[in-house]
């Protein structure tokens, strides 16, 4: 059998399946060419020169060299974005993780109606964070939010604002982190359940030496998937943060007011494309290590 | 056998009634703590914007409608820029969605079932995508999109993100399970690629299919830098980013926000109590992947 496929395969030749696989690639490789790869060297093109504004008169760009990479990202803009992102990512992956273990321990359990209590807690799964971020403001809106007398929450002061942007976000991602959590609850195999349950074993002794590292791969990946949504995170802050509080970094590239030159913003893109390869790297390693994988 | 160590004895039972008591309370105080924020946009979004400020000028707690105005709705639904938004949010997503499936099929196919030179490589091209999400890339493709002329049109909105590493991904490892035998026997029997992949491998991995499928419109919908920023024309703008231009309005004008928040969700809430598990099992792929 395999013989007489091999046959077949050799005859009708690697050379007409070459065809055909560049065909089927034809489609993502021109995608990722143009939307993926081209955009990086024009990154660094357009972080290395200014462009002229008579460029429609046939003027030429203007280099202005690898100083400006440098410039801006030892700069004020970056620097201030880059904290307030990494406060904001400290804020929403810690308590975003706890919350999608307490809902998932807590709707792990076979009662009645407890699919409900599993819907529920999965239902914001179905919003967008622009939806959250409309939804925040019934509590946020300084003038007719349900909170806008707690000034721990202000949207009105840099500090403030942040934490309330991070509720909104932590809220969102509720739904995903409770999803992500149970089904690794549920993989548990049964055997381990009753195991740890004879021995004897308190209920927060069993959490901690055999709940969380049978599940630490999925709280893994949930920790990246959130550390990445947390340093990408810009709908937030566009609606319910005024301009001028906390701006994260994705804030000062996108620049909605327009006040810094393309130049800038590219050389900030690029550093937010550095912070991109070190958590992957970080991602990778850890990968690698492996928390505890329950051979 | 394993013995139930409760069942036996009173003092078990009792201990266990008081525990399904307790699980009831935390459930439902966490689901209120869920739900709490959609309540109140409810309750803002069906109140009267100035009398619901002045009932909490005058001390009122807020929590309940002022006015029942369910109207709101079908005015939100009557406003152009609104129904506009969301026929182009649907017609982007759709586009996205159709765009991405296909191409991580293809694609999908070429890395599990087809051999080729640079294999390796092209498939560390399609992988290293990851590495260059749209928020890295952003300035230099609003700069593309408007060398090409696709600024405020669909082809800006949707072509972008027609490839998604992801998908590629997913698709290959569900046409790898099929067993080599079937492909084998298939050629035999004078199917081509294109015939196999569609007649066989496609119909066998319906559920993975299915499960991107809805991953991807999940994405697609949601979508808000590219479309924030790839177009700046009303005409232009998906659900999302009128979403903003509605929340910014005004505080007299908010409950049309609330409203419009409400409404943007539908589509996805539909979804996700039709296709809840075919969703999970989108949303834990990667986790189960590791």
């Amino acid at each position: 059998m395999s013989a007489r496929t091999e046959r077949v395969t050799k005859r009708s030749g690697r050379g007409t399946e070459s065809v055909l696989a560049a065909a089927f690639l034809a489609p993502v490789v021109i995608i990722f060419a143009v939307f993926a790869y081209y955009p990086l060297g024009r990154l660094v093109y357009l972080s290395l020169y200014r462009r002229n504004a008579n460029q429609f008169l046939g003027g030429a760009d203007e280099w202005i060299g690898f100083s400006n990479i440098v410039d801006t990202l030892t700069g004020e803009a970056f620097r201030s974005g880059l904290w307030v992102s990494v406060k904001f990512t400290l804020l929403t992956v810690p308590l975003g993780l706890l919350l999608g273990v307490l809902l998932a321990s807590a709707a792990d359990r076979k009662l009645k109606g407890i699919r409900i209590f599993q819907t529920i807690f999965s239902s914001t799964v179905a919003s967008s964070v622009a939806v959250a971020s409309v939804v925040f403001l019934t509590l946020l809106q300084p003038e007719t939010g349900l909170w806008r007398d707690v000034e721990w929450l202000s949207l009105n002061r840099p500090n403030s604002a942040l934490l309330a942007v991070s509720l909104s976000a932590v809220w969102q991602n509720a739904g995903l982190t409770f999803v992500i959590v149970l089904a690794a609850l549920q993989a548990i195999p049964e055997e381990i359940r009753e195991a740890t349950m004879l021995d004897g074993y308190g209920a927060m002794r069993r959490f901690w030496r055999v709940t969380v590292p049978l599940i630490s791969p999925a709280l893994l990946f949930l920790a990246i998937v959130l550390v990445v949504n947390a340093l990408q995170a810009y709908a937030q802050f566009d609606i319910l943060s005024p301009t001028d509080q906390a701006q994260p970094l994705l804030y000062k590239i996108a620049d909605p007011e327009g006040i810094s030159t393309l130049s800038s913003r590219a050389a900030l893109s690029l550093g937010l494309f550095a912070l991109t390869l070190v958590v992957s790297f970080t991602q990778f390693t850890l990968l690698e290590k492996r928390v505890h994988y329950g051979d | 056998m394993a013995t139930e160590p409760l069942a036996a004895g009173s003092p078990g039972r009792a201990r266990r009634t008081v525990g399904t008591i307790g699980s009831y309370a935390l459930l439902t105080v966490l689901s209120m703590m869920i739900l709490f924020p959609i309540y109140t946009t409810i309750v803002r979004a069906i109140s009267k914007p100035i009398p619901y400020l002045q009932s909490l000028q005058g001390g009122g707690s807020g929590l309940w409608p002022v006015g029942w105005d369910w109207g709101v709705f079908g005015r939100v639904l009557n406003e152009d820029d609104f129904t506009r938004a969301l026929l182009l949010s649907a017609v982007i997503a759709i586009l996205i969605v159709a765009g991405q499936t296909f191409t991580s099929i293809v694609a999908g196919y070429a890395f599990a079932c087809l051999d080729f030179p640079f294999k390796r490589t092209v498939f560390a091209v399609v992988v290293g995508t990851l590495l260059l999400p749209v928020e890295v890339t952003l300035i230099a493709n609003i700069e593309t999109v408007r060398d090409l002329s696709w600024f405020n049109s669909w082809q800006g909105l949707a072509v972008p993100f027609m490839a998604w590493a992801f998908g590629i991904f997913l698709i290959r490892q569900a046409f790898m399970g099929i067993p080599k035998d079937l492909q084998d026997a298939a050629l035999l029997d004078g199917y081509s690629h294109f015939r196999f992949l569609f007649r066989v491998a496609v119909p066998i991995s319906r559920p993975i299919i299915g499960s991107f499928v809805l991953i991807s419109f999940l994405g697609a919908w949601n979508q808000y830098l590219w479309p924030r920023f790839a177009a700046d024309r009303q005409e232009w703008q998906t659900i999302q980013v009128a979403l903003r231009t509605l929340a910014t309005r005004e505080v007299n004008n908010l409950n049309f926000a609330f409203a419009a928040a409400i409404l943007a969700s539908i589509p996805l809430v539909v979804l996700l109590i039709a296709f809840q598990r075919q969703i999970i099992r989108g949303l834990t792929a990667g986790a189960v992947k590791g």
